[in-house]
């Protein structure tokens, strides 16, 4: 029968509501019809943003982690689950950008009068929320088969998101994008399987303790890497990403490049600092390290070229997942992981607020051409000034978000003596300068004939998209207390000295 | 060389297949076929470590066992998805390409 | 080398010939009846391995419900015009080169796996008797790793709906279209009516035994997702429609419950999906039998599609 102490005893079942919570939503909405999908999101994600806080609050105020056991049954036999430090924050940015999402959600998913439900409404609600569940699902789970499961969660809920119109198009790009998915899953299973066979469990606690340094740890991170990184669409592996993110319905876009491509990169982090540190090898990171480098310099060269819009955005997400990857070949330095999860989190802001500016303006003019955007900032003042804001944030202009993301990383790599890649933070800082102000400057002339708005844009969605790019320079201004919260449960890594 | 090591090294050669069926094979349906033989085989892979852990009096080790069946049905559950897209995509535009057309890369979005 | 060895050796070498041929196969018909019979073999190795339970579920799963799926695309694309090669010859080349070099790194972990073997075999024995059940794997699908059958539910679930998503938006809260439109009376609805019933039973079987037995909700879900996919292909019952609320109820179930159970759980202080002391066979098969109802209505209307006509008269 289950053994001593279950749950840590202060917010142990709050992890358990984490998943819970949105579950039930799915089942809610499944059965209510998409009429009342919209109520019970935005109710339940208010909710969830309290859970989040109070978990935060938990692993905070112990300064350790908080633990589950599920069932009550203990790991090996059992599943555990684990908020520590970097759990705590991204649960609480995903809360935070579902909850935006949600409220950003267009006219076109709500359900007209007269009819029960339409295939937009139930659909998006259901996908919105299993999107949540994933994520938290990625984040709380200590065992790397729940992890297998969480991902193929966060992998159905994707996909559809992206087809979601309907169009050839985006047909095409869903299932490409299906297909990466699933070839980076069956590697991951391919390692988790190999891990089991050669340790005699699947609990990330217990694999850390009893792993050696042989082939078969060698094959199986190698294999699981490199799924992971087609999950996240790491360069050369992010030809899916492009047509997939542009495709979606902008708040569905918002919700793929700012959550769900962290999610495979969260795993890859666990991975590497937490199943098998520094057992990964010198090479290994620096592999890692130049296909960051690569994706930096390529998505940041192929975004100035872009003439839409949404494409320059999701080129934009190719480039910035890039930056995550600068901490593996840094992985000895602690600002490294710190610097990689807060251009997680500050990336997450921006990006969601990017893709939902560039949502509301391509719906006052109908298209997104970056060329024809001249009159919108007249139109949408709110709206540009916000996409402004993010952009200044993905640049990493001070005192964003991004910036101090740059400073961790700067440092972490002189540190490290790895001076080549401060060279490659910096040309893509000029980079994504660049290709910002290609976008921006047209929407900030005067077009000869006025722009008149086919319809008032709902001012609720604009405060949304503005208060997601505030996030994002909020967490640059304040940075001391967060880095002291991703710090929570590293064991192996010295205290964080903020540059 | 026991059952085990066998149907392990089944296992092996079946993932190499199945990974180059869905890497090389253009048409879609053929490589969702592929990737249910890379399933297949990690699967069997998996079965192969279970059947090592045989004790207890039990033919083999439960819980990877139990896994597997779980593993059967998500990747069901992918494939029925693929079909459906597959399916879809070739209702809207009469073919099975992955591949972009030129003109369809450069066309206007209207979302709002 | 004694019989048993000799089998599997030969059964692996055929495993193997039938998954080439399904790679490199000229037309997908051919590929898909190369699949099928694939996974006949490969439940036969399931059970080489000791391993029933799992045979029973990749027989009727990953053989007869996934060919069904697979061969029912096959016919509707048919017409597809023909898809022009994507990788050159040294693209193949090097995803040759790959792909041999990830198995041989397999082969190697193969023959180098530690000995003995770690296993979780005697912690599940020993914790068997307080479950209530006689199957290790029932009781890891339900007991020990219940949060990962749970998560796994949701996940069956949610492949419907983005199955659904796919509809045209005019059609939506209608019927899937299904099957060949046979008349009634024909020789296909006379097989289903004589076998389904038969096959039901098998499944509600199936899933009783399974608490001591092999067995168990997945495989016996599986078959009646069967019998219901023979029905909406024979004519002989008809395909709910989207939006019929029955129909969301039934999918709905198995999460519902096992969710419910284990929120009652936490909130009774014992712990999430925890079962009561000496009342746990019975709450493991109230789950088990809306899981068995909800997994066999998700299996079988994935193999169905998203609606293709308007709902109403």
């Amino acid at each position: 029968m289950p053994p001593e102490a279950m749950a840590s005893p202060n917010a142990g079942g709050f992890l358990v509501l984490a998943l819970a919570l949105p579950v039930a939503g799915i089942l809610l909405v499944f059965l209510a019809g998409g009429r009342y999908g919209r109520g019970i999101t935005l109710a339940l994600l208010v909710a969830g943003v309290g859970i989040a806080s109070v978990i935060a609050g938990g692993v905070w105020r112990t300064g350790d982690t908080v633990t589950y056991l599920a069932g009550g049954w203990a790991p090996p036999l059992g599943i555990k689950l684990r908020a520590d430090g970097l759990s705590a924050a991204m649960i609480l940015v995903t809360s935070v950008v579902t909850l935006a999402a949600g409220l950003y959600a267009p006219h076109e998913f709500r359900v007209p009068p007269g009819k029960p439900e339409t295939r937009a409404s139930l659909s998006f609600w259901v996908l919105l929320l299993s999107v949540w569940a994933a994520m938290n699902a990625v984040f709380l789970g200590n065992d790397l088969f729940n992890l297998y499961v969480a991902l193929e969660l966060l992998t159905f809920a994707g996909v559809p998101l992206v087809c979601l119109s309907g169009t050839p198009l985006t047909l095409t790009a869903a299932l490409r994008y299906l297909l990466f998915a699933l070839l980076g899953s069956a590697l991951y299973l391919l390692g988790a399987v190999l891990l089991y066979g050669s340790y005699g469990t699947l609990d990330i606690g217990l694999l850390a303790a009893q792993i050696r340094p042989e082939p078969a740890l060698w094959l199986a991170i190698a294999l699981m890497t490199a799924g992971l990184a087609a999950k996240t669409a790491l360069f050369p592996v992010h030809i899916w990403l492009p047509p997939a993110h542009s495709g979606a319905p902008p708040a569905a876009s918002a919700l793929l490049s700012a959550l769900v491509v962290k999610g495979s990169f969260f795993l890859i982090v666990r991975l590497w600092f937490d199943v098998a540190p520094r057992m990964t090898g010198a090479i290994a990171g620096q592999i890692l390290g130049a296909m960051g480098a690569g994706a930096i310099v390529f998505g940041g060269v192929v975004a100035l070229r872009q003439a839409r819009l949404k494409l320059l955005i999701a080129y934009s997400t190719v480039a910035q997942i890039g930056y995550l990857f600068l901490m593996f070949p840094l992985a000895a330095e602690p600002n490294a992981l710190a610097g990689g999860m807060f251009q997680a989190i500050s990336h997450a802001f921006a990006k969601a607020a990017m893709f939902m500016a560039a949502g509301l303006m391509a719906g006052v003019l109908g298209h997104d051409r970056i060329a024809d955007l001249s009159g919108i900032g007249r139109a949408l003042p709110i709206t540009v000034f916000a996409f402004g804001l993010a952009a200044l944030s993905l640049v990493g202009v001070p005192p964003s978000g991004g910036f101090f993301t740059k400073c961790l990383l700067l440092s972490a790599s002189f540190t490290a003596g790895q001076w080549w890649w401060a060279a490659v933070i910096l040309i893509g800082g000029l980079l994504a300068g660049g290709y910002m102000f290609r976008a921006l400057m047209p929407a900030l002339t005067d077009p000869e004939i006025p722009l008149t708005l086919p319809a008032p844009v709902s001012r609720v969605r604009e405060i949304v998209v503005l208060a997601l790019a505030v996030c994002a320079f909020l967490v640059g201004m304040f940075p001391q207390k967060p880095i002291e919260l991703l710090q929570i449960g590293r064991v192996h890594l010295p205290e964080v000295a903020p540059p | 060389m026991s059952i085990a090591t066998i149907f392990g090294i089944c296992a092996a050669c079946l993932v190499g297949l199945g990974l180059y069926g869905l890497i090389a094979q253009p048409q879609p349906l053929r490589k969702i076929l592929a990737f249910n033989i890379l399933g297949g085989g990690i699967f069997l892979l998996f079965g192969a470590v279970a059947r090592r852990g045989a004790a207890a009096g039990m033919g083999g080790d439960p819980v990877p066992q139990a896994l597997v069946i779980t593993g059967i049905v998500v990747a069901f559950s992918a494939t029925a998805l693929g079909v459906a897209i597959l399916l879809r995509l070739f209702e809207e535009t009469g073919g099975t390409s992955l591949r972009d057309t030129p003109k369809e890369s450069q066309s206007e979005e209207t979302n709002s | 080398m004694n019989v048993e060895l000799v089998f599997s050796l030969g059964l692996a070498l055929l495993i193997l010939a039938v998954a080439g041929f399904v790679i490199v196969a000229r037309g997908s018909f051919a590929a898909i009846v190369g699949f099928v019979a694939f996974g006949l073999m490969l439940s036969l190795a399931w059970m080489g391995l000791s391993a029933p339970d799992v045979a029973l579920t990749e027989s009727a799963l990953g053989g007869g419900v996934t060919g069904a799926l697979l061969l029912g695309a096959c016919a509707r694309l048919r017409r597809a015009s023909d898809v022009e090669e994507t990788l050159g010859l040294v693209g193949r080349g090097a995803a040759l080169v790959l792909c041999l070099g990830v198995t041989t790194g397999l082969v190697g972990v193969v023959l180098c796996l530690p000995d003995p073997a770690p296993t979780l075999a005697p912690v599940a024995k020993q914790s068997l008797a307080s479950t209530g059940l006689g199957n290790a794997v029932t009781a890891t699908l339900m007991v020990y790793r219940a949060l990962d059958t749970m998560l796994e539910k949701v996940v069956l679930l949610l492949a419907l709906v983005a199955v659904w998503s796919l509809a045209p938006d005019r059609f939506w809260g209608g019927r899937p279209v299904f099957g060949s439109r046979q008349e009634k009376g024909g020789p296909l609805s006379f097989l289903a009516r004589v076998l389904i019933p038969i096959g039901i039973l098998v499944g509600i079987y199936l899933f009783w035994v399974g608490a001591d037995a092999p067995g168990g909700a997945f495989a016996g879900g599986a078959i009646i997702a069967a019998m219901g996919i023979l029905g909406f292909f024979a004519g002989v019952s008809a395909v709910p429609a989207v939006s019929a609320f029955r129909l969301r109820v039934a999918l709905a179930a198995g999460v519902a419950v096992f969710l419910g159970v284990g929120l009652a759980g936490l909130a009774a202080g014992t712990g999430f999906l925890t079962y009561p002391e000496n009342f746990a066979k019975p709450v493991i098969v109230l789950i088990e039998v809306a899981m068995t109802l909800s997994i066999g209505v998700t299996l079988a209307l994935l193999v169905v599609g998203p609606p293709g006509e308007s709902f109403g008269p």
